[in-house]
C-alpha cells in the first residue's frame, strides 16, 4: 500500500519544497452545491486516494449523499441544481464539473451502487451486460467473458452461474445488491460510489458486501456513504466527517475514530449527537 | 363529594351510553353496506337487461349472411359487411396516428419536459381535451381534414377525427404507465451512462408496455363506438361496396387508395337501421349493436390479459 500521511496531503511538502502527492484519484476543490436557492454543500475540499476505501459519515442531511452524487453528476438529471468548484479525476486531472464535460462520459468512469438494490427487471446476465452494451460491446464472447469476470469479482458467480438467464428479481436482497455491484464494476470504472449500500440488508448480507468492498479496493477506488459508524470503522481507510454541508474533518480512519481532532467529530463518533 | 358508589354508577352509565352509541354506529355501517349492495345490483341489472334485450332481438340475426352482406332495402337480406370493414379500416388509421403521437407525447411530458408553468398549462389542457364532446372533434375534422386538407369524406378523415378524439387518452395512459416505474430504475440506467433516450428505449418503454397497451386498447374501444364525429364529417349510411383492397396482386402490391374511399362504420349502420320503421330493421340494428358490443368486450378482455402478462415478470 502507498504510505499516505494522515493529514490532508495535498498541502504537504518535502524538504526540497516539492509537493509529494500520494496517488490521488479524485481531487475535490472548493465544491459547493445548490439545490435551487438552498446551499447544500459549502466549500468542500477533499482528496480521495486511489485504491483505498474512503467513507463519508455524518448525521442525516449533512450532505454526504449529495456530495457522492456530485461525483457522477447525478444531480444533472433534475432541474434547479448548480455546482461550484471543481472535481478533478486523476490520472489526467480533467475537471468533471467543468464546462463542456458530458455527464454521460463522467458516469461511465464512476460506477454507482444505490441504497436499495435496484436491478433491472431483466435477466441476471442482461443486468451485468447493460453497461458494457452501452459502451458499444456487442460480441457475445466478449460479453460472456466480462459478465463472468464481474460476477466472480462480486462473489456471485457460483450462486448464479446455472441461472444467468433467469430474472434478477428472483434473487435475494443481498444477492440483488451484489448483482448491482457486478453491474457497476463490469465496465471497469475508475471509482465506485456506494450510497449506503447495506441499509436495506440483513447482517449476513451486509458482511458479505463489506468483504467485497475491502476486496475491491485492489482494483478500484471506493467511496462509500454510510450511516453506520462501525461499518466505516471496519472497511474504510479514510473517513470524512461532514456536518451541515461542510467537511469537518478528513483523515485516516483509525486516527479519526481513536483521536479525532475536532470536538464535533468526537461528539458524533462517541454518539453524543446524530 | 362523590362516594365510591357514585363513581361506579357514573362509570356504568357512561359505559351504557358508549354502548348505545356504538350500536348506532354499527347499524349505520350495516345499512350503508346494504344500500350500496342494492345500488350495485340495480346498476348491473340495468346493464344486464340492456344486453339481454339486445341479444334477444339481435342474436338470431347474426349469421354468416348478416356478416357478409351489404346493406339492403330488404331487411332480411341486409348485412354489415361494409360497416365492419369500414370500422376496421378506421381503427387502422386511428391507431397508426394516435399511438405513435400519443406515446411520444406522453414520453416527452413525463421524461423530458421540465416541470414549469408551461408544462402545467399543457397538462391541464390535455385533461380538458379528454372531456371535449366528440361532436366538436367532428366539426374540427370537417373543417380541417375534409375541406382544408381536401381529404374528402373519407376513411382517412374519419380515422384522423377519431385519432384526435382518443389522443389525450393515449397520452394520459402512457404517462401513468411510465410513472409506475420507480425513479431508482431510471437512476440505475443513467448511472451506467445511458442517455435519456437509451433509458426510455431500453428500460422505460419495455417495462411500461403492458400499461400503455392497455390504455391504447381502452382508447380504441372508445373510438370504435363513436358515431357523432363520423356523422359530422359525412360518413355515408348506405354503402354497398368495399373500399379498394390495400393489398394488390401486382406490383407495387400495396395500395393506399382505400384511405380516400367513402365509408360507413358499425355505429352509423346501426343508427341508420334504428331510425327506420319496421320490426325487422330494429332487429338488424340490435344485431349490429350486439356485434359491436362483442368486439368492445373482446378488446377489453385482451387489455386485461395484456396487463396481466406484462406485469408477470415485473415487480418493483
Amino acid at each position: 500500500m502507498n504510505p499516505i500521511p494522515a493529514v490532508q496531503v495535498s498541502s504537504e511538502k518535502d524538504i526540497a519544497g516539492v509537493e509529494v502527492k500520494p496517488e490521488v484519484k479524485v481531487e475535490i476543490q472548493n465544491l459547493s452545491f445548490f439545490y435551487g436557492r438552498n446551499q447544500v454543500l459549502r466549500n468542500v475540499s477533499l482528496d480521495v486516494p486511489a485504491y483505498q476505501v474512503t467513507a463519508m459519515i455524518g448525521p442525516s442531511g449533512c450532505g454526504k449523499t449529495t456530495l457522492l452524487r456530485c461525483l457522477n453528476r447525478m444531480h444533472d438529471l433534475y432541474p434547479g441544481n448548480r455546482y461550484e468548484g471543481s472535481v478533478r479525476l486523476y490520472p489526467g486531472g480533467t475537471d468533471i464539473l467543468g464546462p463542456g464535460m458530458d455527464p454521460i462520459r463522467v458516469r461511465m468512469r464512476f460506477g454507482m451502487v444505490f441504497q436499495k438494490p435496484n436491478p433491472f427487471p431483466k435477466s441476471i446476465y442482461e443486468n451485468v451486460a447493460y453497461g458494457l452494451r452501452l459502451q458499444g460491446m456487442n460480441k457475445r464472447r466478449d460479453l460472456d467473458e466480462r459478465v463472468e469476470k464481474a460476477l466472480r469479482e462480486s462473489a456471485l458467480w457460483d450462486e448464479v452461474k446455472s441461472r444467468l438467464h433467469q430474472l434478477a428479481h428472483n434473487l435475494s436482497g443481498g444477492q440483488q445488491q451484489r448483482l448491482c455491484i457486478a453491474r457497476a464494476i463490469a465496465t471497469d470504472p475508475d471509482v465506485v460510489l456506494f450510497d449506503e449500500p447495506t441499509s436495506a440488508l440483513d447482517p449476513i448480507a451486509t458482511s458479505k458486501i463489506e468483504e467485497l468492498i475491502v476486496e475491491m479496493k485492489k482494483r478500484v477506488t471506493v467511496i462509500i456513504v454510510t450511516h453506520n459508524l462501525q461499518q466505516a470503522g471496519r472497511i474504510s481507510d479514510r473517513t470524512a466527517f461532514m456536518y451541515l454541508g461542510e467537511l469537518i474533518e478528513f483523515g485516516e480512519t483509525n486516527r479519526m475514530f481513536t483521536n479525532p481532532a475536532k470536538p464535533q467529530t468526537e461528539d458524533y463518533i462517541s454518539g453524543r449527537f446524530g | 363529594m362523590l362516594s365510591v358508589g357514585d363513581f361506579i354508577v357514573l362509570a356504568s352509565q357512561n359505559l351504557r351510553k358508549q354502548e348505545a352509541r356504538a350500536s348506532r354506529r354499527r347499524s349505520i355501517d350495516r345499512w350503508f353496506g346494504r344500500i350500496g349492495l342494492l345500488f350495485t345490483i340495480g346498476t348491473l341489472g340495468v346493464l344486464a337487461i340492456l344486453l339481454l334485450n339486445l341479444a334477444a332481438s339481435g342474436l338470431t340475426r347474426i349469421d354468416w349472411q348478416f356478416l357478409l352482406s351489404f346493406p339492403s332495402r330488404r331487411a332480411a337480406e341486409a348485412g354489415i359487411l361494409s360497416a365492419w370493414v369500414g370500422t376496421i379500416l378506421l381503427m387502422i388509421v386511428t391507431a397508426s396516428v394516435a399511438v405513435p403521437l400519443g406515446v411520444a407525447a406522453g414520453i416527452y411530458l413525463e421524461e423530458y419536459a421540465a416541470k414549469n408553468k408551461w408544462t402545467d398549462f399543457i397538462e391541464i389542457n390535455i385533461a380538458n381535451l379528454a372531456g371535449v364532446p366528440s361532436i366538436l372533434y367532428g366539426l374540427m375534422a370537417l373543417g380541417l381534414f375534409v375541406y382544408q386538407f381536401r381529404f374528402g369524406q373519407s376513411v382517412l378523415a374519419g380515422g384522423l377525427a377519431l385519432a384526435c378524439l382518443v389522443l389525450p387518452i393515449v397520452i394520459v395512459a402512457t404517462r401513468e404507465a411510465l410513472r409506475t416505474i420507480p425513479a431508482a430504475i431510471r437512476e440505475a440506467a443513467f448511472a451506467l451512462g445511458a442517455t435519456r433516450w437509451q433509458a426510455v428505449w431500453h428500460h422505460l418503454l419495455p417495462y411500461s408496455t403492458g400499461g400503455i397497451a392497455t390504455g391504447v386498447i381502452l382508447a380504441m374501444s372508445r373510438a370504435i363506438g363513436e358515431s357523432a364525429p363520423l356523422i359530422t364529417i359525412g360518413a355515408l349510411t348506405f354503402i354497398a361496396f368495399l373500399p379498394p383492397a390495400p393489398i394488390l396482386s401486382h406490383a407495387p402490391f400495396l395500395s393506399f387508395d382505400w384511405l380516400f374511399s367513402p365509408f360507413t362504420a358499425l355505429p352509423i349502420q346501426m343508427f341508420n337501421w334504428v331510425s327506420r320503421p319496421g320490426e325487422e330493421f330494429q332487429s338488424n340494428a340490435a344485431a349490429a349493436g350486439l356485434f359491436l358490443m362483442l368486439i368492445t368486450l373482446g378488446m377489453n378482455g385482451v387489455a386485461i390479459l395484456l396487463r396481466r402478462h406484462a406485469q408477470r415478470n415485473i415487480k418493483w
